[in-house]
């Protein structure tokens, strides 16, 4: 198991928070809730060691389309890149309800 | 079943299987009324996990929710057959033995708690060894506290099923719900073919496993209450109905006369096949209250 940790800018509160998915085999869950400031801090905890720059493409990418400040929890077990960015939008969608 | 089945209402149905832990926790209480106990955002997770180099979930695969089902108190706890295989460790097992204990107290000051388990689970998690252990043990004996009081209900809906020490917690149960696609039993076939040779059990050979573990062999051999489709209101509505029920007066798991009577009554130097064993356990037996010898309906296919 690897930890990997991220930090991006935010340009707004949120008030929303959501819990999606489930650490199964090729999913993942996401814990997202509202944090204060002005930066976002994602926390990763993945079955699969050595994809360290996967995720920081994935996030990246997230967080040019998404400026809330939120703390993401991530708990993988060996999602795909593309599965990771859905359960993400799920998770904004679900804590914007 | 099938026969009589109205397709296009089965066609539209909810699928019960296809949802995850929580949803089906939800999907069985009066609407508005559930609201769940140590939930994810609680972060009461595994702690032995992550030292074993192994991804926790926030909730370690155990959802427990409190609500009113029918306009009575009740607890629904399911297990997340996803995560590790719904395996039961410390932190899973303590959530589960704590709504079973918090029931049986509400119960005792005659606030009747009613337990839905909803068991996908191959039972201890192996890398918490002992304390999973430990867990079921507090388990059977919090289901022995409170179905005295109120009934608790298991539910193996599929499609992981219920094996290992979990299943001997399903049989302490009041009554127990299956679907067709759900399995049921001690050791599963894998661990059965890997200590006894494929001669013995063929893990591979999915109609032999359906015929002996699979719902309808239990529900007609009297070993489940009751055999519902994969469909979130039926599964919803036979809680309800054994809710209904209420406690039975003589539990299943009391029945030692009956039991070894039936076992006395096979012959073991030969194989015997799962027909014979309906034709023996199922219906004509002298059934006490609270178990249904559950009857085979027409144009049921044998899997034998």
């Amino acid at each position: 198991m690897e930890r990997i940790e991220f930090d991006y800018p935010a340009k707004r509160q949120v008030s929303g928070r959501a819990h999606v998915g489930v650490v199964g085999s090729g999913d993942l869950e996401v814990l997202l809730e509202p944090t204060e400031g002005n930066s976002s801090h994602v926390l990763i905890r993945t079955s699969v060691d050595g994809f360290r720059e996967t995720w920081q493409a994935v996030l990246d990418r997230f967080f040019s389309k998404y400026d809330g400040a939120v703390r993401i929890e991530i708990n993988d077990a060996g999602a795909t890149p593309g599965s990771v960015q859905l359960r993400l939008q799920q998770a904004v969608e679900v804590s914007e309800l | 079943m099938s026969a009589a089945r109205d397709d296009l209402a089965f066609i539209n149905r909810q699928s019960f299987i296809e949802l995850q832990a929580r949803e089906r926790a939800k999907a069985l209480f009066d609407a508005e009324t559930a609201r769940e106990l140590v939930g994810p955002f609680d972060r009461v997770e595994s702690p032995w996990l992550p030292l074993q180099g192994v991804t926790p979930q926030s909730d370690d695969g155990c959802v427990v929710m409190k609500g009113k089902i029918s306009g009575r108190p009740a607890v629904v706890v399911a297990l997340e057959g996803a995560f590790q295989g719904g395996s039961l460790g410390e932190v899973s097992g303590a959530k589960l033995t704590a709504a079973l204990d918090l029931a049986r107290a509400d119960s005792e000051r005659g606030i009747l708690t009613a337990a839905v388990l909803l068991l996908e689970t191959g039972g201890v998690r192996l890398q918490e060894a002992n304390l999973g252990l430990a867990a079921i043990a507090e388990i059977m004996a919090a289901i022995l506290a409170l179905r005295p009081y109120a009934p608790v209900i298991s539910v193996v809906a599929g499609t992981v099923g219920c094996f290992g020490g979990m299943s001997l917690a399903a049989g302490l149960s009041s009554y127990i719900v299956m679907t067709r696609e759900a399995r049921l039993g001690l050791n599963g076939p894998e661990v059965i073919e890997q200590e006894s040779g494929i001669d013995e059990f063929d893990s591979s050979d999915r109609a032999l496993i359906w015929a002996i573990h699979g719902g309808e062999q239990r529900y007609a051999t009297g070993l489940a209450d009751a055999l519902v489709e994969d469909d979130t209101q039926q599964v919803g509505a036979a809680i309800r109905g054994l809710i209904a029920k209420g406690v039975p007066t003589v539990h299943r798991s009391s029945q030692v006369a009956v039991y070894r009577k039936r076992i006395e009554a096979l012959d073991p130097t030969r194989q015997f096949d799962p027909k014979e064993l309906r034709a023996q356990w199922g219906a004509g037996d002298s059934a006490p209250d609270g178990i249904s010898a559950g009857g085979v309906s027409a144009g049921e296919e044998e899997r034998s």
